[in-house]
């Protein structure tokens, strides 16, 4: 039998506000243990939250950025749960209604285009940060576990994915175009090594061609891409490997063990999962307006999504508007305005993705640095369509542009790459080769050799170094072989 | 008729470690407490509930601004046990 | 001894006319607590080298001109579930023993800002849990009425300082009736304000959608003294009001000539002693005699709020007293893992009627119960609001008695937690509804013990509320003051 594999991801996004959820301690991990720490976000008796308005909207941002229903009302849940780093031993997050409801985010994968749905993106806090230590260098001295609330009430989003991906390579993907979804919205800066993207997966299977749904099995601590897709993929070979030897699938939570490359059961606790939900009795309600939901609309940017349709609309095709799109945003500037002023898309596509990043990387730069305008590109495009200078020589035109030396014209000028299209001048050259080559031209003629014109026009482009317009070469050098004595050539 | 409450599992949920006796007095106080709490089923009616502040209050919101945090001392002060700026826990696991 | 010293605005006059300072005010309450507090115990914390402190501050202050209002140089009293910086706060818990919390409750801010001097920290049923104050882990509070019988609770010790005049005002926090239950065993007017008008930041929750802080006083003048230092609206509770507040002076002495009063019927008959009931009979009658508009009014959902209290305040105090862990301030059972550490902590740091209520509320959410209870409580709280939205459209104000019973004896009801809640039975509604509601005491029994009568009105309608408390009080003329024998006890 072949198998199914049904995914659902959930994505938890630290968000880079400058505050945390509920108190005013600042945003910041470079901070010493504990210094960024209050009475709410320590839990201490008291204490009170207050949501911070800039995280909601973020929340917003990405919810109308994945296409998702904002709620015309919402309400916190207090999730119960001990643990050590959770100071209220409870989380303030969202339950039954969620911020942001729906939606869906594209994934391509080798050009093909898949949906995934998403089911929800929710608010709720960060925990604090516990590290596990020994005590008393002895092996078997007893560990303990050190705590650092300073992540505590960091601002965390968790959005869940509907069980739309079906390979663990997928979900990679699904989570990738999500991370670039809100550095591009600016609401997050996602760092993988620092926790501030993580990852949870539901994997079932089911057999290749039912709908309906296996046992779902939760994995969880997945904090990097490639953990994310061995995770899944492993899971999922648990999973056929169980089926197929005729065991039985249990609901479960596994952990994810990275240096293992496994998962495996977390210590099921009694009651673990009896979460306790309520009403957060401390937050009154949100309620989203029209005029609220379509300001946070106006602050949003242009999304990756949105820049590849663009750019298929103006004429790339669509791989090309696919890298173009997650592409920096300085080359995607230079591309808009070079293209505003009529230079032709795809020709400054192909300028942009060869010749200026490999410039860039062998320079060291970043794509802030580039010397390079969106009118200067369109100079260059122009001067090549126009014959002004050879595509060989436009290389050479644009290095000079990239190292400061002018704009294309002068540079093609001030490093004589303008190429010669003068038939006449070129005419003179090309009978003296005709007249210096008598065996090639024999063999053209008599034997029908193509190869014979191509040694031609390099015999052409070497006496002109190189600035004779090779069409125009082409051209001239076809027309006099076939005027030559002997007639025309033996076709074959 | 007292509600029959699984004490040991609530016990556990709510992190009491209670004696036998104990969860057995509990058991009995929380069975008749429930019978009378029980009479919220005689509610006529199934009024809508919507989480409501009672001055219907909504939209209540702080600014994105930082404000000063405590002393990582004083707030070690009060801590059971700390070290090197951290508080510190048993591992969360029997090791 | 019977106490003797003056009211809030009492004490105001004579500091402006030069006749005390706050350093002598504070002395005599001082002098009272020293004489009483071995046989009243009100007190948890007596914050004598802070309030000495203040008061002479206070003094230096008023003699420089400077005067912050009517709490200027006042002795007040603060019940211990209210954080205040560097000086213990253990709402009468041993989980809580030493705490010295890191910041002021806004309350406290206030009361500083006002000029008042706190004496200190009160003591309570733990964690406000309790309606007789015997559940201390810090050892009772006992009525200066009758030292055999308790005060009422949870705020016993704040009501127990002022009727003693250990404190001239004190504030409490009512969430089932912890403010108005012990001023009516006390003999004092007990305010609940409505929810969200007093900020609860550094209260230390019980349960969050009801509690509510308030003053215990001996006038219903210097309730609203004490009520106008510390309202309003504060950022760091989200829950805060930020509207425009009623003015609790603006009708008192109107009189209630053309108010119209409606009595509870569900509040009354059964369990209530009959001198409760005569004596709040009497007054309702007083009341129609000054032109009040008496009508009898039933609100059926008020039948099974003690039910739905019993669900809902405890559901929320299991996850409020959740943080009480172990880890991070407090006490600490060590353990061999986490939740060893944990689960040893709190059996030992929460007394048992805070575990039986921690129990029943973990129990009340739980998975398959959370429907037939907590659910189902939420669904009664609607009820009773729209019953009181349906008689307040022909009543200004409820009225009923504020307790059963008068202060019972001490040890009474420790053995029966059933009957305990019971005592919250006339005061729970409100919390419930998050209105506004007041005890004013009318009257002693044959036993000397007071009697209080409640007043109950929509949300924001302390003005009205007011002028009525003002007018009971007028009628009642309650001026006994408890007399306790120094030698006996």
């Amino acid at each position: 039998m072949t198998w199914e594999p049904v995914i659902g991801v959930e994505v938890h996004v630290e968000l880079s506000t400058r505050s945390k959820m509920f108190c005013g301690c600042a945003v910041d991990f470079t901070s010493p243990p504990n210094t960024n720490v209050c009475p709410v976000c320590l839990g201490l008796p008291g204490a009170l939250p207050v949501p911070n308005r800039r995280a909601i909207e973020h929340l917003m941002s990405i919810g109308l950025a994945l296409g998702s229903e904002v709620s015309s009302r919402s309400v916190f849940h207090r999730k119960n749960y001990f643990y050590a780093d959770l100071p209220k031993n409870y989380q303030i997050s969202q339950y039954d209604v969620p911020v942001c409801r729906g939606g869906h985010l594209d994934i391509t994968v080798d050009g093909e285009t898949r949906r995934i749905g998403i089911e929800r993106a929710h608010m709720e806090e960060d925990t604090g940060k516990s590290t596990h230590v020994g005590l008393g260098g002895r092996i078997h001295a007893a560990s303990a576990t050190l705590l650092d609330f300073n992540r505590s009430g960091v601002p965390l989003v968790e959005i869940v994915s509907r069980p739309d991906i079906h390979s663990a390579s997928d979900a990679r993907v699904f989570a990738q175009e999500l991370r670039g979804l809100v550095l591009e919205l600016g609401v997050s800066d996602a760092r993988l090594e620092e926790g501030s993207l993580r990852f949870d997966a539901n994997v079932s299977i089911r057999p290749a061609g039912s709908t309906g749904l296996g046992t779902k099995v939760e994995i969880k601590n997945m904090n990097s891409f490639r953990s994310l897709e061995r995770a899944v993929d492993h899971e999922v070979s648990r999973q056929i490997g169980v089926a197929e030897s005729g065991g039985e699938l249990v609901q479960e939570t596994r952990h994810w063990d990275e240096e293992a490359g496994v998962t495996h059961p977390m210590r099921t606790k009694e009651g673990s999962s009896d979460y306790r939900y309520f009403t957060e009795p401390d937050l009154v309600p949100m309620t989203f307006d029209d005029a609220w939901i379509s300001s946070v609309a106006a602050t949003l940017p242009e999304l990756p999504a949105q820049r590849r349709s663009r750019y298929q609309e103006v004429g790339l095709d669509g791989r090309q508007a696919a890298t173009l799109a997650e592409s920096p945003p300085r080359i995607r500037q230079v591309f808009d305005e070079a293209t505003g002023l009529g230079a032709d898309p795809t020709a400054a596509f192909n300028w942009l993705s060869g010749e200026v990043v490999s410039h860039l990387r062998r320079a060291g730069l970043e794509s802030e640095e580039l010397h390079l305008g969106g009118a200067e590109l369109f100079e260059l495009v122009t001067i090549v369509e126009e014959g002004l200078v050879s595509a060989t020589a436009a290389k050479e035109v644009l290095e000079g542009v990239l190292t400061g030396e002018g704009g294309p014209r002068e540079v093609a000028s001030s490093r004589d790459l303008i190429q010669v299209s003068d038939a006449t001048r070129i005419g003179e050259v090309v009978d003296a080769v005709l007249t210096a080559n008598p065996d090639a031209v024999a063999g053209y003629r008599d034997r029908g050799e193509e190869k014979v014109v191509g040694f031609l026009v390099g015999q052409v482009m070497r006496q002109t170094q190189g600035k004779a317009d090779p069409r125009v070469v082409n051209e001239l050098l076809r027309e006099k072989l076939a005027s030559q004595p002997g007639g025309t050539p033996a076709t074959g | 008729m007292p509600v029959d409450v699984d004490i040991a599992y609530v016990a556990r949920l709510a992190r009491l470690e209670l004696s036998d006796d104990e969860l057995e007095t509990y058991r009995a106080q929380l069975g008749v407490i429930l019978e009378h709490a029980a009479r919220v089923q005689d509610l006529e009616g199934d009024p809508h509930v919507e989480a409501t502040h009672t001055l219907g209050l909504e939209n209540v919101f702080r600014d994105d601004v930082v404000t000063a945090s405590l002393s990582r001392d004083e707030v070690l002060a009060a801590a059971p046990e700390a070290r090197d700026g951290y508080f510190v826990a048993p591992p969360a696991l029997e090791t | 001894m019977t106490p003797d010293g003056p009211t809030i605005v009492e004490a105001g006059r004579r500091l402006r006319e030069g006749k005390t300072t706050a350093v002598a005010l504070l002395e005599s309450v001082l002098d009272v607590a020293q004489l009483t507090e071995a046989i009243v115990h009100a007190y948890l914390t007596i914050d004598r080298e802070g309030a000495f402190a203040s008061a002479a501050f206070a003094d230096e202050e008023l003699a420089n001109g400077r005067d912050r209002g009517p709490l200027h140089g006042v002795p007040v009293a603060l019940k211990d579930n209210m954080c205040t910086r560097g000086v213990e706060t253990t709402a009468a818990s041993q989980i809580l023993g030493g705490y010295l919390p890191p910041y002021d409750a806004t309350v406290v801010t206030r009361l500083r800002q006002a000029g008042a001097v706190i004496v200190g920290k009160t003591n309570l049923d733990e964690f406000a849990m309790g309606s007789s104050t015997e559940n201390s882990a810090y050892g009772p509070t006992f009525n200066p009425w009758d030292v055999s019988r308790v005060p009422g609770g949870s705020s016993g010790g704040s009501a127990a300082a002022v009727a003693i005049g250990s404190a001239l005002g004190a504030l409490g926090s009512d969430t089932g009736g912890s403010i108005r239950q012990p001023a009516a065993l006390t003999g004092l007017v007990g305010l609940k304000p409505t929810y969200g008008t007093v900020s609860r930041y550094g209260l230390i929750a019980f349960a969050s959608s009801l509690d509510q802080i308030g003053p215990l006083t001996r006038t219903v003048e210097d309730a609203a003294v004490l009520l106008e230092a510390v309202w309003g609206h504060d950022p760091l509770d989200a829950t805060s009001y930020d509207g425009a507040y009623p003015d609790p002076r603006a009708e008192m002495g109107r009189g209630v000539d053309g108010i119209r009063v409606g009595v509870v019927r569900e509040l009354s008959g059964e369990g209530y002693e009959p001198e409760v009931e005569t004596a709040t009979a009497n007054m309702v009658d007083r009341l129609a005699g000054e032109g009040a508009e008496v009508v009898e009014v039933s609100l059926p959902s008020f039948e099974i709020a003690l039910s739905a209290y019993y669900l809902i305040a405890p559901a929320e105090a299991s996850a409020n007293l959740a943080r009480f862990d172990g880890i991070r301030f407090g006490l600490r059972i060590p353990g061999p893992t986490t939740e060893a550490l944990m689960s040893a902590t709190r059996a030992e740091g929460f007394g048992p009627e805070v575990t039986r209520r921690i129990l029943l509320g973990t129990y009340g959410l739980s998975a398959g119960y959370y429907e037939a209870f907590y659910g189902q409580a939420q669904k009664v709280r609607a009820a009773i609001r729209a019953d009181l939205a349906r008689v307040y459209t022909d009543v200004d104000v409820l009225v009923s008695p504020t307790s059963p019973t008068v202060a019972f004896e001490a040890g009474a009801r420790v053995a029966d937690p059933l009957a305990m809640y019971l005592s919250d039975i006339c005061t729970i509604p409100s919390n419930l509804a998050g209105d506004p509601a007041v005890s004013v005491p009318i009257a002693l029994d044959g036993r000397g013990l007071p009697i209080g009568f409640q007043v109950m009105a929509p949300a924001l309608g302390e003005t009205t509320l007011f002028r009525v408390a003002a007018e009971v009080e007028r009628l009642a003329g309650f001026t006994a003051r408890p007399v306790i024998d120094l030698v006996a006890s």
